[in-house]
């Protein structure tokens, strides 16, 4: 098993397309970078618009390596589903495209063994995508922007919110919102697979899995009570920005951020088991179709 | 009977010339108090109530500086400052001698009993509209100012004194501003629904800041650099 998930990840990286996703990750990173030290008040003079009238506030403090990576992960958490298809989409169709999936049938390997190999690597494709994520957004940022306190601009029912969180308490908070973004990714990599057990070449599957993702988050983020309550929640997309979760700091009464806590952990905890739920689903799902189809090329 | 109501309001106006300048006499003494101070450096703890702002309570620096320059500082992190801080100090109310005192008579803070000054300032294109000030007439110490801007709303402070009461700074200070409502485009945050509502009592709130600064140290009258309030 050890041996064929070796085999798997020598092929994914020995593939040119593996590497667009860390071009592009590093490529708008560094985009973001350079203009938020450029001209990061501009940004922040949009986004403060009707508070600067009450209040003064050290905006370059503000603009600091923490809020540069919520920025960075708020815009490419919404882009990256696309690049982890690249890979996913490719797992099996590739091998029907080349003919080498017949071959690789002949092996004394299981079909399910196969499905959780090519899943296996594709889920290490993913946290591979993310470590860089945070390499690039989180850590660079920090030793361009350097570290101070949070601030984060949220829209929680009809009312907009500042919530500052203190800079000693964030970086648990990024691990945990790496760790949630990893398993929603992993839906995004499972739904890629099994859509690419039905094509036989990979534009097909990585296109697919693009589309339902974009349909999906359009879906997710219109503002209308009757897809609110009725379709919403059975969409995966509504819970892959379930990461931000951790960012929004619980408060006292009166409106104190209290040091170490989660505003709705139970919104969290419910967001992941879903994601967990279509991992399973979507992977026994793969499993079964895989094992029942002849395979023809 | 003639002579009777002559006399009667010829009283009356003694009594009103009187208090005028009672009123003017104690507000010169609260002045008398305050100009002791030059220049003061205050440590504290600003803690902020406004619906939208959910920030911590920081430590702040409080820089003075006569006639009116005042600048709040955080030591460290990021902070939302109030932009009417200038009024945070009351010799920017009663600092300058260039209004007209009126007695509106007494009230009552808490347990005090305060005299109150309504002070109209005498250049017409002065910002301040009105000043409201409650005297505390037995230590000539200014408990509430209440001002009325031209462009920039109106603030209220509300103070609580202490060690440094001699020199008329408090010890603790309430400072209470318009805010606008803040509105951020939902289209722009992507936000988690979460499901959670805001909680009611919030909507219903008006659309006042408050601002309290508990002060723990005072250094009066050592000199304080230009640079701080640049």
């Amino acid at each position: 098993m050890w041996n064929l998930l070796q085999i798997e990840l020598y092929k994914i990286s020995k593939r040119p397309r593996t590497y667009i996703a860390f071009a592009a990750i590093s490529a708008i990173v560094g985009i973001f970078q350079f203009a938020f030290k450029a001209d990061g008040q501009s940004y922040m003079n949009l986004i403060l618009q009707s508070v600067q009238d009450s209040f003064e506030l050290d905006k370059s403090k503000a603009i600091n390596g923490y809020f540069m990576c919520y920025i960075i992960l708020n815009t490419l958490l919404i882009q990256v589903p696309i690049l982890v298809a690249l890979v996913a989409g490719d797992a099996i169709s590739g091998e029907a495209n080349m003919g080498t999936l017949r071959l690789l049938l002949t092996k004394p390997i299981s079909r399910v063994q196969i499905i959780g190999v090519k899943f296996a690597a594709s889920v290490i494709y993913t946290l591979g995508l993310l470590v860089w994520m945070a390499i690039m957004a989180l850590f660079l940022s920090l030793l361009i922007f350097g570290a101070d306190d949070m601030l984060i601009f949220r829209v929680k029912g009809d009312e907009s919110q500042i919530l500052q969180i203190t800079k000693d308490d964030i970086m648990w908070r990024y691990f945990a919102a790496f760790g949630y973004a990893a398993v929603a990714l992993t839906v995004i990599a499972a739904l890629a697979l099994l859509l690419s057990v039905f094509a036989e070449n990979s534009i097909g599957p990585i296109i697919a899995t693009v589309c339902i993702v974009i349909v999906c988050t359009v879906i997710s983020n219109i503002n209308v009570p009757i897809i609110d309550n009725n379709v919403k929640p059975w969409l995966f997309t509504s819970y892959l920005v379930g990461w931000k979760g951790f960012f929004y700091i619980g408060t006292t009464e009166e409106g104190v951020p209290i040091k170490g806590s989660i505003e709705n952990w139970p919104a969290i905890r419910n967001s992941l088991n879903i994601l967990l739920a279509h991992i399973v689903i979507l992977l026994g799902a793969t499993m079964y179709i895989f094992k029942k189809k002849d395979i023809l090329s | 009977m003639k002579i009777t109501v002559s006399v009667f309001f010829l009283l009356l106006a003694g009594h009103f010339a009187a208090s005028a300048q009672d009123i003017n006499a104690l507000v010169l003494k609260a002045k008398q108090k305050i100009d002791k101070v030059n220049d003061y450096e205050a440590s504290g703890r600003m803690k902020t109530n406004v619906t939208f702002l959910k920030v911590p309570v920081a430590n702040v620096k409080v820089y003075f500086k006569r006639p009116n320059k005042l600048k709040v500082k955080s030591e460290k992190g990021v902070s939302f400052i109030p932009k009417g801080a200038v009024s945070i100090n009351v010799s920017s109310i009663i600092g300058t001698n260039d209004y007209t005192i009126i007695d509106a008579g007494t009230d009552k803070i808490g347990t005090t009993n305060v005299r109150v000054a309504r002070l109209l300032p005498n250049d017409d294109n002065s910002d301040v509209v009105l000043s409201t000030v409650y005297i505390d007439e037995v230590n000539n110490l200014i408990l509430k100012a209440k001002t009325t801007t031209r462009d920039n709303g109106s603030y209220e402070l509300e103070m609580t004194y202490g060690k440094y009461a001699a020199y008329g700074l408090p010890d603790k200070i309430i400072f209470s501003f318009n805010t606008k409502d803040y509105k951020l485009p939902k289209g722009v945050t992507f936000d988690f629904d979460d499901g959670s509502k805001p909680a009611a009592t919030e909507k219903s709130k008006n659309k006042k800041g408050r601002a309290e600064i508990t002060f723990s140290s005072y250094t009066i009258n050592k000199g304080v650099a230009e640079s701080v309030f640049l």
